[in-house]
């Protein structure tokens, strides 16, 4: 399969035997709902269960290898490298990328603060002459998309902010589907940055990366890819989708919090200058100025979270094991049942499209009458656990017609079963609230 | 009762259905415009304070908004609670009704709790975190539409373009 546009899922869904193994690596999986029946997870867009072994993997790292990584001559400080370095690797490998291409973050929202704040550096004259391609400029203008994540729409309006550029941005459709037919109009000459969402974390759809790319490139402005969202869910290769930049986190992708990824190509990288500074990514200090390492160190100030790094390592290890194939083929049929029940179901609106195809298992409803907290909680007593509100996406709410909503999304560890229970729950809810009457 | 039950208890979902006070109303002393963050739910609130008296009191709460059924029927049961009630009393009930949505489930006490009136029903509520900002919403958009009322500032409460 690819990950853009026209996929195609050869590989063979999970046997009902394969996920009940699957299901016995999380811990937390076998936990009861306060209610004391058993935990239904359907919020994995916001944050992913993790398997046994990432702990694992961390406390093997913290009990046995854990010192300062880049410093000191002693044996810990090189496992420890070690161990940092080949987890930057092994992200590397996961997503089309060279290990000198991945600059650790804490996040996502990390990731594209770094850079929006290297670039409003390089727009203030800092760094080489070859970090003027990173500089906006009064006029210049700054592409997203309604479907952003807030995380890549606000960092995005700062940098505008403090540079004098225009934001512009593509609409989407009823669908929540990007109309690319906007690019034309909103991709000028000006153009300095595009940058997308891979998948909208609300209406599920996914990106057709190829004619965003090309639109930018057209314009000869930089692209950068939130691949939050499709990274779990995704066998991805950044180098073949050919962004010039790409974002994501461990926490969707079964790994620990506090650490994610920022892609950058090599030459990309190689020519911005640093965002936050201090520590680690340093060369000469003198007490009036410093030089910098060269990526990713460069991006890298501070002590890092190593300890994350070691589980995200060992979370892609599981994801490459299962197979990013069947793990998709398995999401999709998941999808594809999630959205037959719930659209059976009279007055809710699946805001998103009805169809599985170019599309993720995150599955955003309106029920007619009932507010996205009450039709949550309604769901949390009986062990069902969704994301209610605006999933830090507000824009692309109000673009459909709503101020929030109730989402539903599967993760490689859910079962048909509990899609079945989503839906039978969500059926009551209308009756329950008296919108149904 | 089930816990889902006391949560949406009859008397709240009525509220909720049929809201008091719902609709702007001119004229007025004091507005404020409150949002939920983690739902985007708002409310706008307007209050219009009588002078008359030795104590100045709260002559009409008058608000407009969006949101789940604990925070319109809060904001509903509010409205009744607190109009024509002087503003020491205003701000002694507030802080009653802070108290027993900060208790975790374990309520306070209930000669206090008793002149919440309708809005004791809301007790539920604390046992929920996340739902306690819901309960809280239209209470927070009356300390502050009070406070402009008495500091002589009758301008509207501003929100960001596009909303």
């Amino acid at each position: 399969m690819t990950a853009s546009s026209g996929e195609v899922l050869t590989a063979a869904p999970l046997t009902d035997s394969e996920l009940v193994a699957i299901r016995s690596d999380f811990p937390l999986l076998s936990r009861r709902a306060l209610t004391g029946q058993p935990l239904v997870y359907l919020d994995s867009a916001a944050t992913s269960q993790r398997p046994r072994i990432v702990q694992d993997a961390m406390r093997d790292f913290t009990d046995n290898h854990n010192g300062a990584v880049h410093r000191g001559a002693h044996a810990l400080a090189e496992e420890a490298t070690d161990a940092f370095e080949q987890a930057r690797a092994a992200v590397a490998q996961f997503v089309g990328a060279g290990a000198g291409e991945m600059v650790f973050t804490s996040g996502t929202t990390a990731g594209i603060n770094l850079l929006t704040t290297s670039w409003a550096a390089a727009s203030r004259g800092a760094g080489s002459g070859a970090a003027r391609r990173f500089a906006v400029l009064p006029g210049d203008r700054i592409v997203v998309t309604q479907a952003e994540h807030h995380a890549n729409l606000v960092p995005w309006q700062q940098l505008a902010a403090a540079t004098g550029a225009e934001l512009a941005w593509v609409r989407v459709d009823r669908e929540g589907r990007l109309r690319l037919e906007d690019l034309e109009d909103v991709v000028t000459a000006r153009t300095r940055v595009v940058a997308f969402t891979h998948a909208s974390n609300v209406s599920g759809a996914v990106t057709d990366v190829a004619a965003m790319v090309a639109a930018a490139k057209e314009a000869g402005a930089l692209t950068v890819l939130d691949a939050a969202q499709t990274a779990p869910h995704r066998a991805l290769d950044l180098a073949a989708l050919d962004v010039d930049f790409a974002v994501f986190s461990a926490h969707k992708m079964l790994g620990p919090t506090g650490i994610g990824a920022l892609y950058g190509r090599a030459d990309l990288l190689e020519a911005m200058p640093p965002g936050p500074t201090g520590g680690s990514m340093v060369e000469i200090v003198t007490m009036s100025e410093a030089t910098f390492q060269p990526p990713p160190s460069r991006f890298e100030a501070g002590t890092q979270a190593v300890t994350q790094t070691v589980g995200w390592a060992a979370a892609i290890d599981y994801l490459t094991h299962l197979g990013m194939d069947r793990l998709a083929a398995h999401e999709a049929a998941l999808t594809a049942r999630l959205l037959d029940n719930v659209g059976e179901i009279s007055g809710v609106r699946i805001l998103g499209p009805a169809h599985p195809s170019n599309r993720l298992g995150a599955v955003a409803v309106e029920v007619d009458g009932v507010h996205p907290h009450d039709v949550g909680q309604f769901l949390d007593a009986q062990g069902i656990a969704v994301r209610v509100g605006h999933h830090c996406a507000q824009p692309i709410h109000r673009a459909l017609g709503v101020n929030a909503s109730t989402r539903a999304s599967v993760a490689v560890y859910n079962t048909t079963a509990e899609v079945d229970r989503f839906a039978e729950a969500l059926d009551q809810v209308r009756a329950y609230f008296g919108a149904a009457l | 009762m089930n816990p889902l039950d006391s949560l949406y208890r009859d008397l709240i979902m009525d509220h909720a259905r049929h809201p008091q006070g719902k609709g702007l109303q001119d004229p007025f002393d004091g507005e404020s415009f409150q949002v939920n963050p983690t739902c985007g739910d708002q409310v706008r609130l307007r209050v219009d304070l009588d002078n008359t008296g030795e104590q100045p009191k709260l002559a009409q709460v008058s608000w407009d908004g969006q949101g789940c059924s604990i925070s319109q029927a809060s904001v509903s049961m509010m409205k009744d609670l607190v109009e024509g009630e002087d503003l020491d009393q205003v701000a002694h009930l507030e802080e009653i009704f802070g108290r027993l949505m900060h208790s975790r489930g374990q309520g306070i006490d209930p000669d206090e709790a008793a002149l919440l009136g309708d809005a004791e029903a809301l007790e539920g509520t604390s046992r929920y975190p996340m739902r306690v900002k819901c309960a809280l919403l239209g209470w927070m958009a009356l300390k502050d539409a009070v406070a402009k009322a008495q500091a002589g500032d009758n301008s509207p409460a501003g929100a960001p373009e596009g909303i």
